[in-house]
């Protein structure tokens, strides 16, 4: 008996891209999202460039009764699972409430709304914080909202394991799967780009100071010099293969066929970092060799220091330039929990018109790094497999692999 | 053949004692920790009462620069997985890094932090496009609490899995559930898992009072949480930590370990209703607890003991008790029925584990704990819920749900080892 996890519907929100094909499209032309935030005055901040969801309506997608009780965060969210069940062509109406599960990862919950709600709180008082508070700011808001949209009843989670967490949440879905919950929408979606959340951002000591939305996140460059914040993520309807049939499913854009995730050893112990052990543990998992996996999409975090342990690891698993090494985050800007499921679509894409997307910039990868960095322009491929690595500050690690669907 | 989790430590910080002895000390004897909220000032809100603990972190062996970078939840949590592993008598130097794994349950995570950098950032609100020049290098931490499984993981040397699990007021229960996934699929061998929340600050006080959740019994606050009384009005929030050392069952009994119990089943099921509210007949509930009971392969009469919710508001009461009667059918009443939030308050996410710990104490004590402060019963409310006095009883096997924010419903089953083992 097959225990695939398949995956039968995407929905995207990307700042490059409102929907999956507007999505991979500009991912392909190199048409990227960055550029200088608009959602309030950034001159005082050091930093000044994000991956932002610009003219995003929510009015257009979502009820209005949805528009009070929810960050911006949840309602990107519930736009990208929308767009993944109608994707699927999932009729939640026509099947078991029970059997439906949703399980999401977050790093940073309603931020943008809870800011609010604290500025309310301590300029004007505890009776003017909104009765939405209690359940607009929690991480489990977009499993709650998506769940309770759809009238999704099966298992419910939701994981923060920083930017690692969106594919552990992939992992979560099909471990749902085998334990008998035959469909689960699962993903990522993360916002945080008002004034609190990107001072927040900017603690981390890892964002570009860079004002050139072309130069500022040049992961796996010489030039390198920190990262991009974003916006968005993307929802996948995964389901078992079993379920799939028995719905008649019209489209399988592949499966999820390994996953695996590990933590670094305290800096102090002496030990190696573990992310090569999650690609190999993840490789394993899907039951294949380094050898079968033609890309792999990497977490390309955009510092120095962060990049040169990447692509050390990435050489050791695949051998020195082995394997083409694909960053389309740097279109984006790095999106917390919403950048691993984001990474898995644009391998599945890739896998299915055979063309891996190109960072946009031209420059230089330092030979020391050791990897085949995709640049310029799409480069064809036949790979039938990818490996999407992610990984969260302070040493998470989370690896999957997809591969493509069956031809024919 | 599936895998076995036992639980082979616990480490426990709830108001009204430190450690696992004080704090069955209190539960078993029916008394009450709740209080006057000391830990800021409360004076504008509606709900004045909390469950607080009297955490001092120097006595509790943290270091200066530990107790600088952590927020309260992640010292809860790191002083008891310490614990924890102490009172698993594992030697983790034996265990391989790769084979240990990390899940810590929080709803609110780092809630005090961000109130206090917030405060700082913002000259007291004052300031909506904050000042980054008064930037913490911890604020990136507070916002996106993944720094809680970090913590966890470097305090007990784990290279496998780490994850933190944000289920609201489930969360404690889903972290134990998600770490024998772990465990039962061959992932490790080793999980420590739990849970932790530290609200007791002005804007978690806020949300709550916005929707009248928390009680305004502030003129009695030693005896505001009650659970299944007619005169309940709302939950009393509380801060605590759990954690627990979870092993593979083999190994357990190859080193001669001391199990408190082996979890046998769990499940999750959401109510796709309300963010906040729930439908009175606890269908969702009710089929977490059956699927949890299918996984354990027991009956619903083998239900000994089943650790309630009862959160102490209206709703959340009559929800349960409907959800018990549809999954456990007769037994429902003649099983007993507890709610230690009537002793120790409603600790957001960190609570389920808490809870877990105290089913963990009543196998090993054969002890049911008591629903303090019940005197009359809602008549919705129509089970044996254990009024104000312990009660001996022969326990095999346990149920412990959890009900939350976005729908969340959540049952698990833990039985005995020689119970388990039969």
């Amino acid at each position: 008996m097959s225990d695939r996890a398949l995956i039968t519907g995407i929905g995207v929100v990307a700042p490059n891209g409102l929907g999956v094909k507007e999505y991979w499209n500009a991912t392909l032309e190199g048409r990227g999202g960055i550029a200088p935030l608009t959602r309030f005055d950034a001159s005082r901040y050091p930093s000044r460039l994000a991956g932002q969801i610009l003219g995003f309506d929510p009015a257009e997608h979502l009820p209005n009764r949805l528009l009070p009780q929810t960050d911006v965060s949840t309602r990107l969210a519930l736009v990208a699972a929308e767009q993944a069940l109608a994707d699927g062509g999932v009729d939640p109406a026509e099947l078991v409430d029970f059997d439906l599960g949703v399980i999401t990862s977050n790093a940073s919950g309603g931020f943008a709304f809870t800011h609010r709600e604290f500025a309310n709180l301590w300029s004007k008082g505890p009776e003017y914080v909104s009765v939405y508070e209690s359940f607009a700011w929690f991480y489990a808001v977009n499993t709650g909202q998506v769940s309770i949209r759809h009238k999704l009843r099966g298992p419910g989670a939701a994981l923060v394991a920083e930017q690692a967490g969106g594919l552990d949440a992939l992992g979560h879905a099909r471990r749902s799967l085998r334990l008998g919950t035959p469909l689960v929408v699962t993903g990522g979606v993360d916002s945080a780009l008002d004034p609190w959340g990107w001072a927040s951002h900017l603690s981390s000591g890892l964002i570009s100071d860079s004002d050139d939305p072309d130069r500022a996140y040049l992961p796996f460059d010489a030039r390198a010099r920190g990262h991009v914040p974003g916006e968005g993520g993307a929802f996948l309807v995964m389901e078992d293969e079993q379920g799939a049939l028995r719905r008649g499913a019209g489209q399988v854009y592949g499966e999820l066929a390994g996953y695996a995730a590990t933590f670094d050893p305290h800096p102090d112990s002496g030990r190696p970092p573990a992310l090569r052990r999650a690609a190999e543990l993840a490789i394993a998992d899907a039951g294949l060799e380094p050898s079968d996996i033609g890309v792999v999409f990497a977490d390309a975090a955009g510092s120095a220091d962060l990049d040169r342990t990447e692509a050390e690891a990435i050489a050791a698993v695949f051998g020195p330039r082995g394997v083409p090494v694909a960053a389309p985050k740097a279109l984006t800007g790095r999106l917390l929990a919403g950048g691993g499921p984001l990474d898995v679509v644009a391998a599945l894409f890739a896998l299915r018109d055979g063309l891996l997307p190109a960072v946009p910039y031209e420059g230089e990868t330092p030979d020391a790094y050791g990897i085949d960095l995709v640049r310029g322009t799409p480069r064809p491929t036949s790979a039938r497999a990818a490996l999407v690595l992610a990984r969260g500050r302070w040493g998470f690690n989370s690896a999957v692999v997809v591969k493509a669907a069956d031809r024919g | 053949m599936t895998r076995r989790v036992v639980v082979t430590g616990l480490g426990v910080r709830a108001p009204g004692g430190s450690g696992a002895r004080q704090f069955w000390d209190l539960l078993s004897s029916g008394r009450t920790a709740t209080r006057s909220i000391t830990s800021f000032d409360a004076s504008a809100c509606r709900s004045q009462v909390a469950g607080e603990i009297d955490f001092d972190p120097v006595a509790e062996g943290l270091s200066p620069r530990e107790i600088r970078r952590m927020d309260r939840a992640a010292q809860f949590a790191v002083v008891c997985s310490r614990e924890a592993v102490a009172d698993s008598g594992l030697s983790f130097e034996g265990v391989r890094p790769e084979r240990i794994g990390v899940s810590v349950g929080s709803a609110v995570a780092a809630a005090m932090s961000l109130e206090k950098e917030y405060r700082v950032l913002s000259d007291q609100g004052r300031e909506w496009e904050v000042d980054p020049t008064y930037l913490t290098p911890h604020m990136f931490d507070h916002m996106v609490p993944s720094v809680l499984g970090a913590e966890v993981a470097w305090t007990v040397g784990a290279e496998g899995p780490v994850t933190v699990v944000s289920d609201g007021c489930t969360s404690g229960l889903d972290s134990v559930g998600y770490a024998c996934r772990l465990i039962q699929e061959g992932s490790v061998d080793v999980m420590l898992a739990g849970a932790t929340d530290t609200p007791l600050t002005p804007i978690v006080a806020a949300c709550f009072d916005a929707i009248k959740a928390t009680t305004p019994r502030n003129d009695d606050a030693e005896h505001a949480s009650r659970p299944f009384d007619l005169s309940r009005n709302g939950f009393v929030l509380a801060e605590g930590a759990a954690m627990f050392v979870l092993e593979e069952y083999e190994s357990a009994v190859r080193r001669g370990a001391r199990i408190y119990a082996e979890v046998t089943g769990y499940a999750t099921r959401l109510n796709a209703h309300h963010m906040t509210g729930l439908k009175t007949d606890g269908r969702e509930m009710a089929e977490a607890i059956r699927v949890a009971l299918d996984e354990s392969r027991i009956d619903p009469t083998a239900i000994d003991y089943v650790n309630a919710h009862g959160s102490g508001t209206k709703q959340n009461d009559r929800h349960e008790t409907a959800a018990f009667k549809r999954s456990l059918g007769d037994h429902a009443y003649a099983v007993p029925v507890s709610s230690i939030k009537s002793m120790v308050g409603h600790s957001l996410g960190a609570i389920g584990s808490i809870e877990i710990a105290a089913s963990l104490l009543a196998l090993t004590h054969q002890v049911v704990p008591p629903t303090a402060n019940l005197h009359t019963a809602d008549p919705e409310c129509d089970l044996d819920y254990v009024p104000l006095t312990a009660r001996e009883a022969r326990l095999r096997s346990v149920l412990t749900v959890g009900s939350g924010f976005g729908g969340f419903q959540s049952a698990m089953v833990l039985r005995r080892p020689e119970e388990a083992a039969a």
